[in-house]
């Protein structure tokens, strides 16, 4: 328990750690890579946006989706950023609410990965509308139709949750990132800096009276956003579990849903904590401790995905239901096996090397091992829609699904959809909290002076 | 006095000393009191004597409109124009709880928000602490103890000797 209350080196200073972190945004000291990392991303949006011209001037037909398969890529990729946007929040919120501290260090970049990956999950189902110009109806106004969206569907739900989903998260990083930006309007010397400091800052002046304020608004903001991610993940297991699709129909998927979610969100957030730390030397503060606790979130959400994959087989077979029990065996050896064992494989063998606490400790290996379960929960979700759609009640309505060339250019085109926003807000704002790190040393110091 | 004061601030160096300045500025009757930190320190509102803030009130506002605007526009929806989807009924609360359990929690996050602000009086990008000499170091590593030149104990010579009786690194008035 020791390692634990003294996460952070209390051999540094507050002053030390508002610099450094403040430094990152007002003298940037990595211009070199970002340049690179940047030019890489750029490609990807560009990709993306050529891939998104080519849909809007001939249609979702570009796509490999047809009829029995008419959900694939655009929605498996739409469930696979939400799912990993969602782990920002849990880390951010939930473990606020559970006083563990250690996410003082992770909770901003993993917060700032959950907007930029929720506005790629976004874009997803716009983009598979076919007419993505009547978006707007998703939404109740008075049209001259005299219809009203349905409010009984999922998908109308899904709108709803996702919106909320976006704003609340966008409320939740500015209210923690108001402090901050004071700091870093306090240390800016140069006037560009000194506006757009001022300005995000809204003249946050630390007043006792404003914490106060603050700290209320904050943790109960938490304390709705925890719920939400239920919620929402929730809500999107709906689009599936409410249709009676064999291989969809079933009350394991919201948990099912929100667990894989938060294990592939924590696999995202290990990989973007390693590389932040490396990239700007912030082994400070981001210590080899928060890499063993990651591992062993990530091993816990990876275990509880697991038991929602010995579950759904369990429905599946304990329901009698001959459909259910054919798509159970189309996944295991069907045309598509490769996803199912693919997604076994990489999910779950790589992750039982996180039982070792070397490996845990290791940053390389710690990635390796999150790559691997992001290409695992990718498989997964691709499994769940194409397996399950491919081969349906009527045989002469079976086909198959085979991803076009637009299909991956669109999915490797959010990847930048991510990226670009994610290094500009590298480059505007501190990555790591910086009053809440220092509020930490200072109850680590603390602890240590009083035994 | 030639010019209008804000009040006098003092710096110290660590949260116990301001914990223990402020304590002492509370037995020594001053009453306009308010504190400048980097982080939220524990315990200084209580000593500081602020009411709770009523953050919870408004966030629990926020969610009955939320909830309420949900229902209402969902309720309203299927009676304006009924849609008999398999017999199934046309008024499901079941089906209707995800919209309105969404913005119930977006109706609440925001009005918190806001509601902290607007409490706080934010934006105000302007206000006289800044033009304190080291106050950029309230958002670095010191803490400041702020006495307004409202208190009716107020007299700015004796204000600022009872200030560095307290262990203050520095003191100084804050023109307003």
């Amino acid at each position: 328990m020791s390692e634990q209350s003294d996460i952070l080196p209390t051999r540094q200073s507050m002053g030390g750690i508002a610099d450094q972190l403040t430094g990152i945004p007002l003298h940037f000291p990595e211009e070199r890579r970002w340049v690179i990392a940047m030019a890489v991303a750029s490609a990807l949006l560009l990709l993306l946006m050529v891939s998104v011209v080519e849909l809007f001037t001939r249609g979702v037909g570009i796509w490999g989706i047809n009829i029995p398969v008419n959900w694939a890529f655009a929605i498996h990729n739409y469930v696979w950023w939400l799912g990993i946007g969602h782990a920002g929040t849990l880390i951010s919120a939930l473990l606020l609410l559970t006083g563990s501290e250690w996410r003082n260090s992770l909770n901003r970049f993993a917060e700032t990965m959950t907007l930029f990956a929720v506005v790629c999950a976004g874009i997803y189902p716009i983009l598979h509308l076919g007419r993505p110009w009547y978006v707007y109806w998703m939404f109740p106004y008075p049209a001259t139709m005299g219809v009203w969206p349905q409010f009984r569907s999922p998908l109308e739900w899904d709108i709803w949750a996702v919106l909320t989903y976006l704003t609340v998260s966008l409320a939740f990083w500015y209210t923690g990132l108001i402090p901050d930006l004071a700091a870093a309007r306090d240390r800016a010397t140069r006037r560009g800096w000194q506006v757009f400091f001022g300005i995000t800052a809204l003249g946050w002046r630390g007043s006792a009276r404003h914490w106060q304020r603050w700290q209320q608004a904050y943790r109960l903001t938490a304390g709705l956003a925890v719920p939400l991610v239920v919620s929402v993940h929730s809500e999107v297991s709906l689009l599936f579990a409410v249709g009676q699709i064999p291989g969809w129909h079933s009350t394991i998927f919201p948990p099912y849903f929100v667990l894989g979610a938060a294990f592939s969100g924590f696999a995202v957030v290990s990989i973007i904590a390693v590389a932040l730390r490396s990239w700007f030397g912030l082994g400070n503060l981001v210590t080899d401790d928060h890499l063993d606790l990651l591992g062993k979130v990530l091993l816990a959400s990876g275990l509880m995905t697991g038991y929602g994959y010995v579950f759904e087989v369990f429905d599946a077979v304990y329901s009698g239901e001959a459909h259910e029990i054919q798509t159970l065996a189309d996944r295991f050896t069907g045309a598509y096996a490769w996803t199912y064992w693919g997604a076994v494989i990489f999910n779950f063998i790589p992750l039982q090397a996180l039982w070792w606490r070397a490996v845990r400790r290791t940053g390389w290996m710690l990635v390796l091992i999150s790559v691997a379960v992001v290409v695992g929960m990718w498989l997964e979700r691709y499994m769940i829609l194409v397996t399950s759609l491919y081969r349906d009640f009527l045989v002469s309505s079976w086909s198959h699904f085979t991803p076009s060339f637009w299909d991956w250019s669109t999915y490797l085109g959010t990847i930048g959809l991510f990226l670009v926003p994610f290094l500009i807000a590298i480059r505007l704002v501190p990555m790591i909290s910086i009053f809440e790190s220092k509020e930490l040393l200072h109850e680590e110091k603390e602890e240590q002076q009083h035994g | 006095m030639a010019k209008e004061l804000y009040g006098a601030l003092a710096e110290f160096k660590t949260p116990e000393d301001l914990l223990v300045a402020t304590r002492k500025a509370r037995q020594a009757g001053y009453r306009d009191l308010d504190a400048f930190t980097p982080f939220p320190v524990e315990g200084l509102d209580r000593i500081l004597r602020f009411p709770r803030p009523t953050i919870p009130f408004v966030g629990l506002g926020g969610a009955i409109a939320g909830a309420g605007t949900a229902l209402a526009m969902q309720f309203f929806t299927n009676y304006d124009d009924p849609l008999n989807v398999g017999g199934r009924p046309i008024y499901p609360i079941s089906a209707f709880m995800v919209v309105t359990f969404e913005l119930t929690i977006l109706f609440s996050a925001l009005a918190m928000l806001v509601g902290m602000l607007w409490q706080n009086g934010l934006p105000r990008l302007s206000y006289p602490v800044f033009d304190a000499g080291r106050f950029h170091r309230a958002s670095k590593d010191r803490f400041f103890l702020c006495v307004s030149a409202h208190d009716a104990k107020f007299e700015a010579g004796e204000i600022l000797a009872f200030l560095r009786g307290t262990g203050a690194l520095s003191v100084e008035l804050v023109p307003g």
